[in-house]
Protein backbone atom coordinates (compact mmCIF):
# COMPACT_ATOMS: atom_id res chain seq x y z
CA UNK A 1 0.00 0.00 0.00
CA UNK A 2 0.96 3.14 -0.96
CA UNK A 3 0.19 6.96 -0.14
CA UNK A 4 0.12 8.97 -2.62
CA UNK A 5 1.18 12.89 -2.22
CA UNK A 6 -1.96 15.57 -1.39
CA UNK A 7 -0.75 16.86 -4.99
CA UNK A 8 -2.96 14.71 -6.71
CA UNK A 9 -5.53 16.94 -5.95
CA UNK A 10 -5.97 20.34 -7.04
CA UNK A 11 -8.58 21.33 -4.15
CA UNK A 12 -6.89 21.41 -1.07
CA UNK A 13 -9.97 19.84 0.72
CA UNK A 14 -11.03 16.26 -0.13
CA UNK A 15 -13.92 16.54 -2.39
CA UNK A 16 -15.64 13.31 -2.08
CA UNK A 17 -15.68 10.54 0.86
CA UNK A 18 -13.93 8.10 -1.93
CA UNK A 19 -10.88 11.33 -2.06
CA UNK A 20 -10.68 11.22 1.35
CA UNK A 21 -10.32 7.27 1.82
CA UNK A 22 -7.21 7.08 -1.01
CA UNK A 23 -6.25 10.61 0.72
CA UNK A 24 -5.63 9.00 4.04
CA UNK A 25 -3.76 6.00 3.01
CA UNK A 26 -6.10 3.38 3.28
CA UNK A 27 -6.21 0.73 1.03
CA UNK A 28 -9.87 1.70 -1.24
CA UNK A 29 -12.09 -0.62 -2.18
CA UNK A 30 -14.76 0.04 -5.29
CA UNK A 31 -17.38 -1.81 -6.53
CA UNK A 32 -19.55 -2.25 -9.64
CA UNK A 33 -23.44 -2.14 -9.44
CA UNK A 34 -25.23 -4.04 -12.10
CA UNK A 35 -27.87 -1.49 -12.95
CA UNK A 36 -31.14 -2.99 -12.76
CA UNK A 37 -33.34 -3.74 -16.15
CA UNK A 38 -36.71 -2.18 -13.80
CA UNK A 39 -37.96 1.06 -13.09
CA UNK A 40 -38.11 0.33 -9.64
CA UNK A 41 -35.73 1.90 -7.08
CA UNK A 42 -36.10 -1.19 -4.93
CA UNK A 43 -33.69 -3.14 -7.47
CA UNK A 44 -31.27 -0.55 -7.03
CA UNK A 45 -31.14 -0.41 -3.37
CA UNK A 46 -31.00 -4.11 -3.42
CA UNK A 47 -27.80 -4.58 -5.21
CA UNK A 48 -26.20 -1.54 -3.37
CA UNK A 49 -27.43 -2.66 0.11
CA UNK A 50 -24.45 -5.74 -0.33
CA UNK A 51 -21.89 -3.50 -1.60
CA UNK A 52 -22.22 -0.92 0.76
CA UNK A 53 -20.96 -2.81 4.09
CA UNK A 54 -17.62 -3.56 2.38
CA UNK A 55 -16.94 -0.70 0.37
CA UNK A 56 -16.07 2.36 0.15
CA UNK A 57 -17.43 3.51 -3.31
CA UNK A 58 -20.50 1.98 -5.84
CA UNK A 59 -19.88 2.72 -9.39
CA UNK A 60 -22.74 2.92 -11.39
CA UNK A 61 -22.09 1.29 -14.83
CA UNK A 62 -23.53 3.63 -17.70
CA UNK A 63 -24.80 0.47 -20.41
CA UNK A 64 -22.34 -2.02 -19.64
CA UNK A 65 -20.74 -3.75 -22.56
CA UNK A 66 -23.42 -1.39 -24.86
CA UNK A 67 -26.81 -2.89 -23.28
CA UNK A 68 -29.85 -1.03 -22.12
CA UNK A 69 -30.23 -0.50 -18.28
CA UNK A 70 -31.20 2.19 -16.22
CA UNK A 71 -29.02 4.93 -16.71
CA UNK A 72 -25.66 5.93 -14.38
CA UNK A 73 -26.93 9.00 -13.50
CA UNK A 74 -30.61 8.04 -11.92
CA UNK A 75 -28.54 5.10 -10.54
CA UNK A 76 -26.67 7.61 -8.86
CA UNK A 77 -29.13 9.86 -8.09
CA UNK A 78 -30.78 7.07 -6.28
CA UNK A 79 -27.92 6.05 -4.20
CA UNK A 80 -27.26 9.49 -3.03
CA UNK A 81 -30.65 9.86 -1.50
CA UNK A 82 -30.23 6.97 0.36
CA UNK A 83 -26.88 8.40 1.81
CA UNK A 84 -24.61 5.78 -0.10
CA UNK A 85 -21.44 6.94 -2.00
CA UNK A 86 -21.40 6.54 -5.93
CA UNK A 87 -19.38 6.87 -8.73
CA UNK A 88 -20.76 7.83 -11.69
CA UNK A 89 -19.64 6.30 -15.52
CA UNK A 90 -19.97 8.28 -17.69
CA UNK A 91 -19.36 6.93 -21.08
CA UNK A 92 -18.64 8.67 -24.50
CA UNK A 93 -20.31 6.28 -26.38
CA UNK A 94 -23.98 7.50 -26.10
CA UNK A 95 -24.21 10.74 -25.40
CA UNK A 96 -22.44 13.99 -27.68
CA UNK A 97 -20.89 17.18 -25.65
CA UNK A 98 -23.66 19.23 -24.84
CA UNK A 99 -25.59 16.07 -22.68
CA UNK A 100 -22.20 15.14 -21.19
CA UNK A 101 -21.91 18.67 -19.80
CA UNK A 102 -25.67 18.62 -18.49
CA UNK A 103 -25.06 15.26 -16.94
CA UNK A 104 -21.72 16.72 -15.30
CA UNK A 105 -23.90 19.37 -13.78
CA UNK A 106 -27.01 17.93 -12.90
CA UNK A 107 -24.91 14.78 -11.05
CA UNK A 108 -23.28 17.43 -9.22
CA UNK A 109 -26.53 18.85 -8.33
CA UNK A 110 -28.04 15.40 -7.38
CA UNK A 111 -25.40 14.99 -5.02
CA UNK A 112 -22.87 12.70 -7.16
CA UNK A 113 -18.73 13.83 -6.36
CA UNK A 114 -17.11 10.87 -8.41
CA UNK A 115 -16.72 10.92 -12.30
CA UNK A 116 -15.11 7.79 -14.18
CA UNK A 117 -14.74 9.26 -18.13
CA UNK A 118 -15.29 6.59 -19.84
CA UNK A 119 -14.45 5.66 -23.46
CA UNK A 120 -17.49 3.28 -23.39
CA UNK A 121 -17.51 -0.56 -25.34
CA UNK A 122 -18.74 0.05 -28.87
CA UNK A 123 -22.60 -0.58 -30.09
CA UNK A 124 -21.68 -3.94 -31.73
CA UNK A 125 -20.89 -5.48 -28.57
CA UNK A 126 -24.46 -4.70 -26.93
CA UNK A 127 -28.09 -5.76 -27.34
CA UNK A 128 -28.84 -3.54 -29.58
CA UNK A 129 -26.02 -3.04 -32.26
CA UNK A 130 -28.20 -1.17 -34.89
CA UNK A 131 -27.67 2.08 -32.62
CA UNK A 132 -25.84 5.25 -33.36
CA UNK A 133 -22.56 5.33 -31.99
CA UNK A 134 -21.62 9.01 -30.76
CA UNK A 135 -18.11 9.17 -29.86
CA UNK A 136 -18.44 12.80 -29.89
CA UNK A 137 -15.39 13.31 -27.02
CA UNK A 138 -12.76 10.73 -26.47
CA UNK A 139 -12.61 10.07 -22.75
CA UNK A 140 -9.41 12.57 -22.52
CA UNK A 141 -11.56 15.20 -24.13
CA UNK A 142 -14.18 14.54 -21.41
CA UNK A 143 -11.75 14.20 -18.35
CA UNK A 144 -10.24 18.02 -19.43
CA UNK A 145 -13.54 19.39 -20.02
CA UNK A 146 -14.90 18.21 -16.94
CA UNK A 147 -11.66 19.60 -14.90
CA UNK A 148 -12.24 22.99 -16.78
CA UNK A 149 -15.92 23.13 -15.81
CA UNK A 150 -15.04 22.47 -12.06
CA UNK A 151 -11.92 24.61 -11.88
CA UNK A 152 -12.45 27.17 -14.31
CA UNK A 153 -16.36 27.30 -13.92
CA UNK A 154 -17.18 27.35 -17.13
CA UNK A 155 -18.30 24.82 -20.01
CA UNK A 156 -16.38 23.73 -23.35
CA UNK A 157 -17.58 27.44 -25.02
CA UNK A 158 -16.38 29.71 -22.10
CA UNK A 159 -19.98 30.23 -20.95
CA UNK A 160 -20.03 31.27 -17.37
CA UNK A 161 -21.33 28.86 -14.97
CA UNK A 162 -22.88 30.30 -11.22
CA UNK A 163 -21.79 27.30 -9.40
CA UNK A 164 -19.31 25.22 -10.65
CA UNK A 165 -19.42 21.20 -10.20
CA UNK A 166 -17.34 19.76 -7.52
CA UNK A 167 -16.13 16.47 -8.55
CA UNK A 168 -13.51 13.54 -7.86
CA UNK A 169 -12.52 12.81 -11.51
CA UNK A 170 -11.48 9.23 -13.11
CA UNK A 171 -10.65 7.21 -15.65
CA UNK A 172 -9.96 3.88 -16.49
CA UNK A 173 -7.13 2.01 -17.84
CA UNK A 174 -6.45 -1.23 -19.31
CA UNK A 175 -2.65 -2.47 -19.16
CA UNK A 176 -3.70 -5.96 -20.71
CA UNK A 177 -4.47 -4.51 -24.41
CA UNK A 178 -2.00 -3.47 -27.30
CA UNK A 179 0.26 -1.19 -27.50
CA UNK A 180 1.58 -2.71 -24.40
CA UNK A 181 4.11 -0.54 -24.19
CA UNK A 182 2.69 3.05 -24.68
CA UNK A 183 0.16 2.30 -21.74
CA UNK A 184 1.80 4.01 -19.38
CA UNK A 185 2.68 6.60 -21.16
CA UNK A 186 -1.49 6.80 -22.46
CA UNK A 187 -2.54 6.92 -18.62
CA UNK A 188 0.13 9.89 -18.33
CA UNK A 189 -2.32 11.73 -20.71
CA UNK A 190 -5.20 11.01 -18.46
CA UNK A 191 -3.13 11.90 -15.74
CA UNK A 192 -2.60 15.28 -17.74
CA UNK A 193 -6.01 15.65 -18.45
CA UNK A 194 -7.46 15.66 -14.88
CA UNK A 195 -7.62 12.24 -13.91
CA UNK A 196 -7.50 11.71 -10.02
CA UNK A 197 -8.18 8.12 -10.13
CA UNK A 198 -7.97 5.05 -12.26
CA UNK A 199 -9.95 1.79 -12.10
CA UNK A 200 -8.12 -0.70 -14.31
CA UNK A 201 -9.92 -3.37 -16.40
CA UNK A 202 -9.88 -7.02 -14.60
CA UNK A 203 -6.52 -7.99 -13.74
CA UNK A 204 -5.95 -11.87 -14.38
CA UNK A 205 -2.39 -11.69 -14.77
CA UNK A 206 -0.08 -9.91 -12.44
CA UNK A 207 2.78 -9.98 -14.20
CA UNK A 208 1.99 -8.15 -16.44
CA UNK A 209 0.54 -5.78 -14.01
CA UNK A 210 3.58 -5.45 -12.27
CA UNK A 211 5.20 -4.91 -16.00
CA UNK A 212 2.88 -1.67 -15.98
CA UNK A 213 2.98 -0.36 -13.25
CA UNK A 214 6.40 -0.54 -13.47
CA UNK A 215 6.60 1.95 -16.48
CA UNK A 216 3.98 3.77 -14.52
CA UNK A 217 6.25 4.64 -11.37
CA UNK A 218 9.21 5.23 -13.88
CA UNK A 219 7.25 8.12 -15.18
CA UNK A 220 6.07 9.35 -11.38
CA UNK A 221 2.41 8.67 -12.44
CA UNK A 222 1.78 6.68 -8.82
CA UNK A 223 2.78 9.44 -6.96
CA UNK A 224 -0.35 11.62 -9.30
CA UNK A 225 -3.08 9.49 -9.47
CA UNK A 226 -4.48 6.71 -7.39
CA UNK A 227 -5.08 3.68 -9.30
CA UNK A 228 -7.78 1.20 -8.12
CA UNK A 229 -6.85 -2.78 -9.30
CA UNK A 230 -9.97 -4.16 -11.56
CA UNK A 231 -10.53 -7.22 -9.59
CA UNK A 232 -13.33 -9.50 -10.36
CA UNK A 233 -14.45 -13.85 -9.47
CA UNK A 234 -14.86 -15.81 -12.52
CA UNK A 235 -18.00 -18.25 -11.82
CA UNK A 236 -17.16 -21.29 -14.29
CA UNK A 237 -14.90 -22.17 -17.05
CA UNK A 238 -17.90 -21.63 -18.88
CA UNK A 239 -18.08 -17.94 -17.75
CA UNK A 240 -14.21 -17.49 -18.28
CA UNK A 241 -14.25 -18.26 -21.74
CA UNK A 242 -17.24 -16.45 -22.15
CA UNK A 243 -15.38 -13.52 -20.62
CA UNK A 244 -12.17 -13.84 -22.78
CA UNK A 245 -13.78 -14.44 -25.89
CA UNK A 246 -16.57 -11.63 -25.96
CA UNK A 247 -16.47 -9.05 -23.32
CA UNK A 248 -13.46 -6.62 -25.68
CA UNK A 249 -10.40 -6.03 -23.48
CA UNK A 250 -10.19 -9.35 -21.23
CA UNK A 251 -7.02 -11.20 -20.74
CA UNK A 252 -7.40 -14.28 -18.89
CA UNK A 253 -3.93 -15.85 -19.35
CA UNK A 254 -3.68 -19.93 -20.13
CA UNK A 255 -2.46 -20.43 -16.22
CA UNK A 256 -5.42 -19.52 -14.97
CA UNK A 257 -8.00 -21.22 -17.45
CA UNK A 258 -6.28 -24.27 -16.68
CA UNK A 259 -6.48 -24.11 -12.90
CA UNK A 260 -10.19 -23.38 -13.61
CA UNK A 261 -10.77 -26.58 -16.00
CA UNK A 262 -8.23 -28.83 -13.43
CA UNK A 263 -11.39 -27.97 -10.58
CA UNK A 264 -14.70 -30.03 -10.78
CA UNK A 265 -17.50 -28.05 -11.93
CA UNK A 266 -19.41 -28.02 -8.60
CA UNK A 267 -16.30 -26.68 -7.07
CA UNK A 268 -15.54 -23.88 -10.10
CA UNK A 269 -17.46 -21.16 -8.14
CA UNK A 270 -15.42 -21.37 -5.35
CA UNK A 271 -12.04 -21.85 -7.19
CA UNK A 272 -12.87 -18.44 -9.06
CA UNK A 273 -13.60 -16.66 -6.03
CA UNK A 274 -10.19 -17.95 -4.21
CA UNK A 275 -8.70 -17.04 -7.47
CA UNK A 276 -9.63 -13.50 -7.41
CA UNK A 277 -8.90 -13.25 -3.30
CA UNK A 278 -5.17 -14.24 -4.51
CA UNK A 279 -5.23 -11.80 -6.67
CA UNK A 280 -5.92 -8.79 -4.60
CA UNK A 281 -3.29 -10.23 -2.09
CA UNK A 282 -0.62 -9.90 -4.94
CA UNK A 283 -1.90 -6.31 -6.07
CA UNK A 284 -1.58 -4.85 -3.00
CA UNK A 285 1.89 -5.67 -2.72
CA UNK A 286 2.94 -3.59 -6.06
CA UNK A 287 4.13 0.06 -5.41
CA UNK A 288 1.44 2.50 -6.42
CA UNK A 289 -1.81 0.53 -6.00
CA UNK A 290 -3.82 2.31 -3.43
CA UNK A 291 -7.09 0.06 -3.94
CA UNK A 292 -8.93 -2.44 -5.92
CA UNK A 293 -12.07 -2.40 -7.69
CA UNK A 294 -14.68 -5.15 -7.89
CA UNK A 295 -16.78 -6.34 -10.61
CA UNK A 296 -18.73 -9.10 -10.08
CA UNK A 297 -20.81 -9.19 -12.72
CA UNK A 298 -24.44 -11.00 -11.52
CA UNK A 299 -22.87 -12.19 -8.64
CA UNK A 300 -22.94 -8.90 -6.16
CA UNK A 301 -23.40 -11.50 -3.41
CA UNK A 302 -19.68 -12.22 -3.36
CA UNK A 303 -17.99 -9.34 -3.03
CA UNK A 304 -17.94 -9.13 0.81
CA UNK A 305 -17.00 -12.82 0.85
CA UNK A 306 -14.19 -11.68 -1.47
CA UNK A 307 -12.95 -8.64 0.52
CA UNK A 308 -13.04 -10.45 3.76
CA UNK A 309 -11.06 -13.62 2.60
CA UNK A 310 -8.88 -10.94 0.95
CA UNK A 311 -8.10 -9.39 4.39
CA UNK A 312 -9.39 -6.38 3.66
CA UNK A 313 -12.63 -6.73 6.06
CA UNK A 314 -11.36 -6.53 9.66
CA UNK A 315 -9.49 -3.15 8.88
CA UNK A 316 -12.70 -1.53 6.98
CA UNK A 317 -15.14 -2.86 9.87
CA UNK A 318 -12.75 -0.98 12.86
CA UNK A 319 -12.93 2.33 10.21
CA UNK A 320 -16.52 4.05 9.73
CA UNK A 321 -17.62 2.34 6.77
CA UNK A 322 -17.93 5.40 4.56
CA UNK A 323 -20.56 3.72 1.53
CA UNK A 324 -22.58 3.19 3.99
CA UNK A 325 -25.53 5.55 4.58
CA UNK A 326 -24.44 8.96 5.77
CA UNK A 327 -26.45 8.78 9.00
CA UNK A 328 -24.23 5.78 10.86
CA UNK A 329 -21.02 7.39 10.65
CA UNK A 330 -19.47 10.74 10.98
CA UNK A 331 -17.04 11.83 8.57
CA UNK A 332 -15.10 13.40 11.29
CA UNK A 333 -13.58 10.55 12.13
CA UNK A 334 -12.24 9.47 8.83
CA UNK A 335 -8.65 10.55 9.11
CA UNK A 336 -6.91 13.48 6.77
CA UNK A 337 -3.32 13.16 4.93
CA UNK B 1 -23.53 -11.87 -30.76
CA UNK B 2 -25.04 -10.18 -33.47
CA UNK B 3 -22.34 -8.18 -35.30
CA UNK B 4 -23.09 -4.97 -37.45
CA UNK B 5 -21.25 -5.57 -40.60
CA UNK B 6 -18.89 -2.55 -40.19
CA UNK B 7 -16.30 -2.17 -43.20
CA UNK B 8 -13.12 -2.51 -42.85
CA UNK B 9 -10.98 0.94 -43.57
CA UNK B 10 -9.94 1.04 -47.23
CA UNK B 11 -6.47 0.07 -47.67
CA UNK B 12 -5.45 1.14 -51.23
CA UNK B 13 -2.50 -1.01 -53.04
CA UNK B 14 0.44 0.61 -51.99
CA UNK B 15 -0.47 2.70 -49.47
CA UNK B 16 -0.03 -0.03 -46.33
CA UNK B 17 4.12 0.76 -47.93
CA UNK B 18 3.61 3.98 -47.94
CA UNK B 19 2.39 4.44 -43.96
CA UNK B 20 4.94 1.99 -42.82
CA UNK B 21 7.52 4.37 -43.78
CA UNK B 22 6.87 7.47 -41.39
CA UNK B 23 9.95 9.47 -41.94
CA UNK B 24 9.63 9.62 -45.20
CA UNK B 25 5.76 11.05 -44.96
CA UNK B 26 7.11 13.26 -42.49
CA UNK B 27 9.52 14.62 -44.78
CA UNK B 28 6.71 14.88 -47.38
CA UNK B 29 4.86 16.91 -44.50
CA UNK B 30 7.11 19.22 -44.18
CA UNK B 31 7.58 20.05 -48.25
CA UNK B 32 3.93 20.02 -48.89
CA UNK B 33 3.45 22.27 -46.12
CA UNK B 34 5.74 24.78 -47.32
CA UNK B 35 4.56 24.54 -50.85
CA UNK B 36 0.73 25.20 -50.21
CA UNK B 37 2.19 27.94 -47.60
CA UNK B 38 3.58 29.74 -50.97
CA UNK B 39 1.41 28.47 -53.64
CA UNK B 40 -2.45 28.83 -52.24
CA UNK B 41 -2.34 32.22 -50.73
CA UNK B 42 -1.82 33.39 -54.66
CA UNK B 43 -3.83 31.26 -56.33
CA UNK B 44 -6.46 32.19 -53.71
CA UNK B 45 -6.43 35.66 -54.86
CA UNK B 46 -6.74 35.16 -58.59
CA UNK B 47 -9.77 32.67 -58.79
CA UNK B 48 -10.68 32.46 -54.96
CA UNK B 49 -13.31 29.39 -55.12
CA UNK B 50 -11.49 27.17 -57.67
CA UNK B 51 -8.30 27.53 -55.93
CA UNK B 52 -10.57 26.20 -52.67
CA UNK B 53 -12.19 23.30 -54.91
CA UNK B 54 -9.32 22.31 -56.05
CA UNK B 55 -7.58 21.87 -52.79
CA UNK B 56 -10.48 19.85 -51.35
CA UNK B 57 -10.50 18.00 -54.76
CA UNK B 58 -6.51 16.86 -54.12
CA UNK B 59 -6.67 16.40 -50.59
CA UNK B 60 -9.43 13.65 -51.10
CA UNK B 61 -7.55 12.07 -53.62
CA UNK B 62 -3.84 11.92 -52.28
CA UNK B 63 -4.96 11.71 -48.88
CA UNK B 64 -7.84 9.31 -49.54
CA UNK B 65 -5.28 6.93 -51.22
CA UNK B 66 -2.95 7.26 -48.78
CA UNK B 67 -4.66 7.48 -45.22
CA UNK B 68 -7.89 6.52 -46.11
CA UNK B 69 -8.80 10.22 -45.21
CA UNK B 70 -12.20 10.89 -43.99
CA UNK B 71 -12.24 15.12 -44.46
CA UNK B 72 -12.68 15.76 -41.19
CA UNK B 73 -10.86 19.41 -41.73
CA UNK B 74 -8.45 19.35 -38.73
CA UNK B 75 -5.37 16.64 -40.23
CA UNK B 76 -3.25 15.33 -36.59
CA UNK B 77 -1.77 13.48 -39.06
CA UNK B 78 2.36 14.22 -38.07
CA UNK B 79 1.04 13.79 -34.53
CA UNK B 80 -0.57 9.98 -35.00
CA UNK B 81 2.76 8.40 -36.69
CA UNK B 82 0.81 9.36 -40.19
CA UNK B 83 -1.77 7.15 -39.13
CA UNK B 84 -5.42 8.92 -39.28
CA UNK B 85 -7.50 8.66 -36.11
CA UNK B 86 -10.86 9.25 -38.14
CA UNK B 87 -10.23 5.01 -39.42
CA UNK B 88 -11.13 4.62 -35.73
CA UNK B 89 -14.41 3.44 -35.59
CA UNK B 90 -14.66 5.33 -32.63
CA UNK B 91 -13.38 8.50 -33.79
CA UNK B 92 -10.74 8.50 -31.21
CA UNK B 93 -8.04 11.33 -30.95
CA UNK B 94 -6.36 10.57 -28.29
CA UNK B 95 -5.03 7.43 -28.48
CA UNK B 96 -6.54 3.77 -28.53
CA UNK B 97 -9.80 2.65 -26.17
CA UNK B 98 -9.28 -0.40 -23.91
CA UNK B 99 -11.15 -3.06 -26.33
CA UNK B 100 -8.15 -3.31 -28.25
CA UNK B 101 -7.64 -7.28 -29.09
CA UNK B 102 -4.64 -9.13 -28.06
CA UNK B 103 -3.46 -9.34 -31.40
CA UNK B 104 -3.87 -5.94 -31.64
CA UNK B 105 -6.58 -5.92 -34.08
CA UNK B 106 -10.21 -3.30 -33.19
CA UNK B 107 -12.54 -4.39 -30.96
CA UNK B 108 -15.29 -3.07 -33.88
CA UNK B 109 -13.67 -4.59 -36.65
CA UNK B 110 -12.11 -8.06 -35.49
CA UNK B 111 -10.16 -7.73 -39.26
CA UNK B 112 -8.58 -4.92 -38.86
CA UNK B 113 -5.31 -3.83 -37.04
CA UNK B 114 -6.26 -1.32 -34.53
CA UNK B 115 -5.74 2.42 -36.00
CA UNK B 116 -4.03 3.30 -32.69
CA UNK B 117 -1.43 0.35 -32.45
CA UNK B 118 -0.04 1.19 -35.49
CA UNK B 119 -0.10 4.64 -34.78
CA UNK B 120 2.10 4.03 -31.80
CA UNK B 121 4.30 1.65 -33.82
CA UNK B 122 4.98 4.26 -36.74
CA UNK B 123 4.82 7.09 -34.30
CA UNK B 124 7.83 5.81 -32.78
CA UNK B 125 9.20 5.64 -36.18
CA UNK B 126 9.24 9.01 -36.83
CA UNK B 127 12.56 11.87 -35.82
CA UNK B 128 11.07 14.88 -35.54
CA UNK B 129 7.18 14.61 -34.95
CA UNK B 130 7.80 10.95 -32.53
CA UNK B 131 6.62 12.61 -29.23
CA UNK B 132 3.74 14.61 -30.65
CA UNK B 133 1.12 11.54 -29.73
CA UNK B 134 1.38 12.62 -26.54
CA UNK B 135 -0.42 15.70 -27.19
CA UNK B 136 -3.48 15.78 -25.97
CA UNK B 137 -5.63 17.10 -28.80
CA UNK B 138 -8.90 19.05 -28.34
CA UNK B 139 -12.33 17.94 -28.84
CA UNK B 140 -13.29 17.83 -32.92
CA UNK B 141 -14.39 20.56 -35.18
CA UNK B 142 -17.57 18.66 -36.49
CA UNK B 143 -18.55 21.87 -38.61
CA UNK B 144 -15.14 21.62 -40.65
CA UNK B 145 -16.40 17.95 -41.98
CA UNK B 146 -15.92 17.55 -45.85
CA UNK B 147 -13.20 20.89 -46.05
CA UNK B 148 -9.72 21.23 -47.00
CA UNK B 149 -7.47 20.65 -43.44
CA UNK B 150 -4.73 22.41 -45.52
CA UNK B 151 -6.98 25.75 -46.22
CA UNK B 152 -7.96 25.48 -42.94
CA UNK B 153 -4.18 24.96 -41.46
CA UNK B 154 -3.44 28.46 -43.75
CA UNK B 155 -6.21 30.34 -41.77
CA UNK B 156 -5.52 28.98 -38.64
CA UNK B 157 -8.91 27.28 -38.18
CA UNK B 158 -7.93 23.84 -37.30
CA UNK B 159 -6.27 24.87 -34.31
CA UNK B 160 -8.92 26.84 -33.42
CA UNK B 161 -10.80 25.54 -29.77
CA UNK B 162 -13.63 26.46 -28.01
CA UNK B 163 -13.16 29.67 -25.42
CA UNK B 164 -13.37 27.11 -22.85
CA UNK B 165 -10.91 24.74 -23.74
CA UNK B 166 -7.41 24.68 -22.14
CA UNK B 167 -4.76 23.28 -23.41
CA UNK B 168 -3.43 20.48 -21.43
CA UNK B 169 0.34 20.81 -20.28
CA UNK B 170 2.04 17.65 -19.38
Amino acid sequence: MTRAPASTTSAAVPISRLERVLRSGRFAVTAELDAPDSADPADVYKNALVLAEVCDAINATDGSGANCHMSSLSCCALLTRAGYEPVLQVSCRDRNRIAMQGDLLGAAALGVRNVLCLTGDDVTNGDQPEAKRVFDFDSIQLLQVARTMRDTGVFLSGRKLSTPPRLFLGAAENPFAPPYDWRPRRLAKKVAAGAQFIQTQYCFDVPMFERFMRGVRDLGLHERVFMLVGVGPLRSVKAAEFMRTRVPGVWIPGAIMERLKKTPPKQQREEGIQICVEIIQQVRQIAGVHGVHVMAYRQEETVAEIIQRAGLFPRRASAAMPAAPASELSLTDVPFV
Amino acid sequence: MVRTPMKEARRAPGSEWLKNHPRLLEVAYIVSKRLIKLGYPLARKLAPRLAERTMVRSEELVKGYAFNCQMCGQCILHSTGMTCPMNCPKNLRNGPCGGVRANGHCEVIPEMPCVWVQAWERSQRMLIYADEIQVVQPPVNRALQGSSAWVNMLDGVDTRTPKGWQPVEQ
